[in-house]
């Protein structure tokens, strides 16, 4: 293999980024938790927003003004990464709709993917998205379910030559297709891997976590709540008498800071369409986050539930 | 796709319960006093049932309901469902031939024979339609959901697959089963989506799909027998 530039520079970048995001990170209060691209350097808010069913709409002028609100509480408390697909109905548009209602094109972190069979409408598709949104260019665009990931990954590769991309990446969810994404992140020149991983699914902490760091590669983790099941389902159980340690102080929190802080975790992105959740989810992002054996304890309490 | 196995039911939904709630209140709101016609023109069916008509009557009732789900194709799938899922896109054709069938049968075909008899089926269809015409609007009070959210035939999808279902069970003549395709799958489908939302009358499109599945044997074995 040839050394070149690019390599040296992308084996350093992510080195350090490997170092900084393996140090506790004991942050005062109101400092929000960044976590570093590898691939750059660049750094984001640990926790962002998703908008898989909570921004599917429609029309619906009374909750397009609800998820604009959410929006803005999200940048005003500190949020960045906003992720959507095509798949998700009219959320494009919804965020596009909070957007431009309180000003906030450029401040997000747009993240968005492709999602077609037809490996030539990739770029149709996400040239109609970028529409939807209202922004210039996507920050990250990902390969949305590994659907046509081949060619949709030359698409998008090509963009990024172009500078009309930022980042790229690919998705996966529910645990599924680990396989063809640990042969992707070996074999592929990406910037991110989207994930599901929680204090109940933990697949990924085996091969794919470790790998991500390995190759470089930011993590954005789906499904945190599983859809807000998690949630329900500990709402009636006690939390731990050592719930301080964690930083937490409910149950949200304390299921969300077990993801981001794991040290390969990038950005959690949790979706709502309340505000005072979306509040809840970025303080999660703010003071302790747990190191490994805290980690442990909270998983293993969970087990005991 | 692949690893089909691992798909439940609400990995398919794409919206929240809330939203499929409002979607019908805001509908009802776009379509007003649409509702009112419809009711006139369930009455006006169940009339034509009752009594003993000839091909025209039946030929009305066709052309009536076939106006219908045209109306609904349109209003409902591809001007309101479509803003929240996609799929109603593809769905939205198949309920506009629904519509072009039943006006086929209206118009040139040889017209369905429909008619009441003093049956246990003809009873039972008798009491899928007037749900389908009077029950139905009322299920989203009962269930704790918005009055203006009410499912009112002519309007919206499920009311009027019931009700068409009901009508075809009295029927007899050859696209009368083709055309009971689209409303027993939608009946279907929508007791799917409903399950998947968690909403507790999910069971009722399907149950009364199957009744009239039922009053429709029931009504062939009275037939046969009095033949």
């Amino acid at each position: 293999m040839l050394i070149n530039r690019r390599i040296v520079l992308k084996t350093a970048v992510a080195s350090a980024a490997a170092v900084l995001n393996s140090l506790p990170l004991r942050a005062a209060p109101e400092t929000f938790a960044l976590r570093s691209i590898p691939s750059t350097g660049e750094t984001l808010p640990v926790v962002g927003l998703g908008s898989w069913i909570t921004f599917n709409v429609g029309d619906d002028q009374l909750l397009l003004d609800e998820c604009a609100a959410v929006i803005d509480a999200f940048f005003a408390g500190g949020g960045k990464l906003i992720d959507s697909s095509p798949m998700y109905g009219s959320s494009q548009s919804t965020i596009g709709y909070g957007l431009k209602k309180h000003r906030h094109r450029d401040d997000v972190f747009s993240a968005d993917k492709v999602w077609t069979s037809y490996p030539d409408a990739g770029p149709e598709q996400i040239s109609r998205t970028r529409g939807e949104w209202g922004v210039k260019r996507f920050d990250l665009m990902q390969v949305h379910n590994l659907l046509e990931w081949k060619s949709h990954l030359e698409t998008l590769r090509a963009m990024k030559a172009r500078g009309e991309l930022r980042y790229i990446g690919v998705t996966t969810s529910h645990g599924r297709r680990h396989d063809i994404l640990e042969r992707i992140m070996n074999t592929e020149e990406i910037d991110f891997v989207q994930v599901t991983y929680n204090i109940l699914d933990r697949e990924v902490e085996k091969r794919i976590l470790p790998l991500a760091r390995e190759r470089g590669i930011g993590v954005i983790i789906n499904r945190p709540y599983q859809r807000g099941f998690l949630i329900k389902r500990f709402a009636s159980e006690e939390l731990p008498k050592w719930l301080p340690e964690t930083g937490a102080s409910s149950w949200p929190q304390f299921l969300l800071k077990f993801i981001i802080s794991h040290p390969a975790v990038t950005c959690a992105i949790p979706a709502t369409t309340r505000i005072e959740h979306v509040r809840e989810n970025l303080a999660a992002a703010t003071g302790n986050l747990p190191d490994a054996n805290l980690r442990r304890r909270m998983a293993d309490y969970v087990r005991q539930l | 796709m692949a690893d089909w196995s691992s798909y439940t039911l609400s990995d398919f939904l794409l919206f929240s319960s809330r939203v499929y709630e409002r979607l019908f209140e805001l509908h009802n709101a776009v379509v007003w006093p649409a509702q009112l016609v419809m009711f006139a023109i369930g009455l006006v069916i169940a009339v034509l049932v009752l009594r003993p008509i000839g091909p025209v009557g039946c030929r009305w009732i066709c052309g009536l309901l076939g106006a219908i789900w045209l109306f609904v194709s349109w209003s409902f799938f591809w001007e309101r469902y479509a803003t929240i899922n996609w799929a109603a896109n593809y769905v939205a054709p198949f309920v506009a031939l629904e519509g072009l069938l039943l006006l086929f049968m209206a118009l040139f075909a040889r017209p369905p024979v429909i008619f009441f008899c003093h049956s246990p089926g003809s009873y039972l269809v008798l009491m899928i339609f007037g749900f389908a015409l009077l029950g139905y609007p009322l299920i989203a009070a009962a269930m704790g959901r918005p009055v203006q959210s009410a499912e009112v035939f002519g309007i919206a999808p499920d009311p009027t697959a019931v009700a068409t279902l009901g009508v075809l069970a009295l029927g007899r003549g050859p696209l009368i089963l083709f055309a009971s395709v689209v409303p027993c799958l939608w009946c279907m489908a929508t007791g799917l989506t409903l399950l998947a939302l968690g909403w507790p009358d999910w069971f009722i499109a399907p149950l009364l799909a199957v009744a009239a599945l039922l009053a429709r044997l029931l009504r062939g074995g009275r037939e046969k027998s009095a033949a």
